[in-house]
């Protein structure tokens, strides 16, 4: 047995554990933060105050639900697969945390005691197709749901919500795609570096993929199931959609966070592969660190605020609009895309 | 036969091999339908993190988009549309199948010790990806050498399978269209548009008894 753990590097292994951790105290924390920011922030578009009742500013209204989902009873329906609805809600969770070992917050940091430390989990050579495989993945606990519970309202979320991400996930990974030919690589980190250029200001969304970037944003909020593309979740017409039978116990309370934190991945997917990641103006970050992690913080943070805006201001697609939008105005132009990424990487270098 | 020391790759590669097994036998063994897909898409995530053991994180990845994530959703999302109940039994229509069946899985089987062994007898040079001396295009499993092979060496083979799936999409376009001209005429006017335009005596419909 000792030979066992000798033949793990130890130092290795805790280290990543604590990052681990870190990251998943992250993604945890994501959720609470972001319902309360976009309760308040809806309620200004809509002038009204929002929850201001918990704590200062209504701030710890979050933890006061989620205690809520902890205590509530858990209700199961009678008719509903027992199995496949309890599954729903876990399958659904575990690959939205699992794509958090790749999120590169910065390159390195110096810190007291340890030495230079790397700001992410881990890195490898296909790690931006490891995100996009654990997103396909997050369709199933959606899917599940709605078929587990047996309700017509569920089933017939989890079936729109199946095709809408099957039509959106195309664009989404074509979108990438052009991003991908000009970085030469799939390692997020070197995607990163590849944008240090022009003052830490050569962000490929000015370089050569704005169009890319406009497609993969319309794809991502459909992928997420956001406004103005929440069709699995229509109130109107669908109830709750694909969780109208999770009453508010710590099922829902699962099937919430994966949303928040598939957003929260895509948010960083785009920053770091359109908006130049950590890279930013004035300052050199290789030797300011904690400037980069601002950076990438703040336009994370830019594109949680955007979900938030959207959903104040748009109202949502009809199906049929979404699937013709999807399929006969996003994939053609994903394709175009590539086109003009290949013939620009075959002339600009 | 058995080594005295076992690595954690080992520990690993059993464990995860026996859920594989598991599993597979899961998904012939389950009636309802949904559960033998769910019992696949765990086969295939499980298979996937053997190529990981193996060092090759491409194919890896490649196997969870492409069959988990692409071809199972469009297994379970038809499975969910046509509401299949759990399968009855057939016994009675191909009762003469089932002595098929032996005769191929020993041979299968055959097939398997027959692999090993040729295996035992010449091992194979495998490059991993992860060795830091050689180049990403030479080592085994990795995007670069899977480009490589694919637009070289297998380029004849890679462009007739995308004819075959264009030819696909275009057969299953026709098929999808091929419905009564009235019934399409119907689906077009509910549409949008027409549902603007329509009149007022036109929005209800009497149906008499």
């Amino acid at each position: 047995m000792s030979e066992l753990i000798n033949s793990i590097d130890s130092k290795f292994i805790i280290e990543a554990l604590i990052k681990i951790v870190i990251v998943f105290v992250i993604g945890l924390l994501s959720p609470l933060s972001m319902n309360w920011i976009e309760r308040r922030m809806l309620a200004l578009i809509q002038n009204r105050l929002g929850p201001n009742r918990v704590g200062p500013f209504g701030l710890f209204q979050s933890i006061a639900d989620g205690i809520k989902f902890l205590f509530k009873e858990d209700i199961v329906p009678l008719a509903a697969n027992r199995w496949l609805y309890t599954l729903a809600p876990v399958v659904a969770v575990i690959p939205a945390f699992m794509v958090g070992i790749v999120y590169p917050f910065g390159k390195e940091i110096n810190l007291p005691y340890l030495g230079p430390t790397t700001l992410y989990v881990t890195r490898f050579n296909v790690a931006l197709l490891y995100v996009l495989a654990m997103t396909s993945l997050a369709i199933y606990g959606i899917v599940l749901a709605g078929w587990g519970s047996n309700s017509k309202y569920s089933l017939l979320g989890g079936l729109r919500s199946s095709a809408q991400m099957i039509s959106y996930e195309l664009s989404l990974t074509l979108a990438l795609i052009g991003a991908i030919l000009q970085a030469g690589s799939l390692d997020l980190v070197k995607i990163v570096e590849q944008q240090s250029g022009w003052g830490g200001m050569g962000w490929f969304i000015f370089f050569f993929q704005p169009l890319g970037f406009l497609i993969y944003l319309i794809s991502a909020i459909a992928e997420t199931n956001r406004v103005p593309f929440d069709l699995p979740e229509a109130e109107t017409e669908l109830v709750g959609g694909f969780h109208t039978e999770y009453s508010s116990s710590l099922k829902f309370a699962m099937l919430f966070m994966a949303e928040y934190v598939n957003m929260l991945t895509v948010s960083i997917l785009a920053t770091v592969v359109f908006l130049g990641g950590w890279n930013g103006p004035f300052v050199n970050v290789k030797d300011y660190p904690l400037v980069g992690l601002l950076y990438f913080f703040l336009k994370v943070g830019f594109f949680m605020f955007l979900y938030i805006w959207l959903r104040g201001t748009l109202p949502r697609f009809r199906y049929d609009q979404l699937m013709n939008f999807g399929w006969k105005v996003l994939l053609p132009l994903a394709l175009l895309n590539i086109v003009i990424s290949a013939v620009i990487g075959v002339f600009a270098y | 036969m058995i080594p005295e020391t076992i690595s954690f790759e080992q520990i690993l590669f059993l464990g995860l091999a026996a859920l594989a097994v598991v599993a597979a036998f899961n998904i012939i063994l389950q009636r309802n339908p949904i559960y033998s897909a769910l019992s696949l898409i765990v086969t295939l995530c499980v298979t996937a993190a053997l190529f990981l053991l193996l060092s090759a994180p491409f194919i890896a990845v490649l196997q969870i988009i492409v069959y988990a994530g692409a071809i199972m959703v469009l297994f379970v999302f038809v499975i969910m549309l046509l509401n299949v109940r759990e399968e009855e039994s057939r016994t009675d229509r191909q009762r003469y199948l089932k002595w098929l069946a032996p005769p191929l899985f020993l041979a299968l089987v055959g097939e398997v010790f027959l692999v090993i062994r040729y295996v035992q007898s010449t091992p194979p040079p495998i490059i991993s990806a992860n060795s830091p001396d050689i180049h990403p295009a030479q080592s085994l499993g990795s995007a670069e050498s899977i480009a490589n092979s694919l637009f070289t060496k297998y380029v004849l083979p890679f462009e007739m399978t995308s004819v075959l799936i264009l030819m696909a999409i275009v057969g299953a376009m026709l098929l999808a269209r091929r419905g009564s001209k009235e019934e399409i005429e119907r689906i077009e006017q509910a549409l949008a548009a027409d549902q603007v335009e329509l009149e007022e005596a036109d929005r209800m419909d009497l149906v008499e008894k």
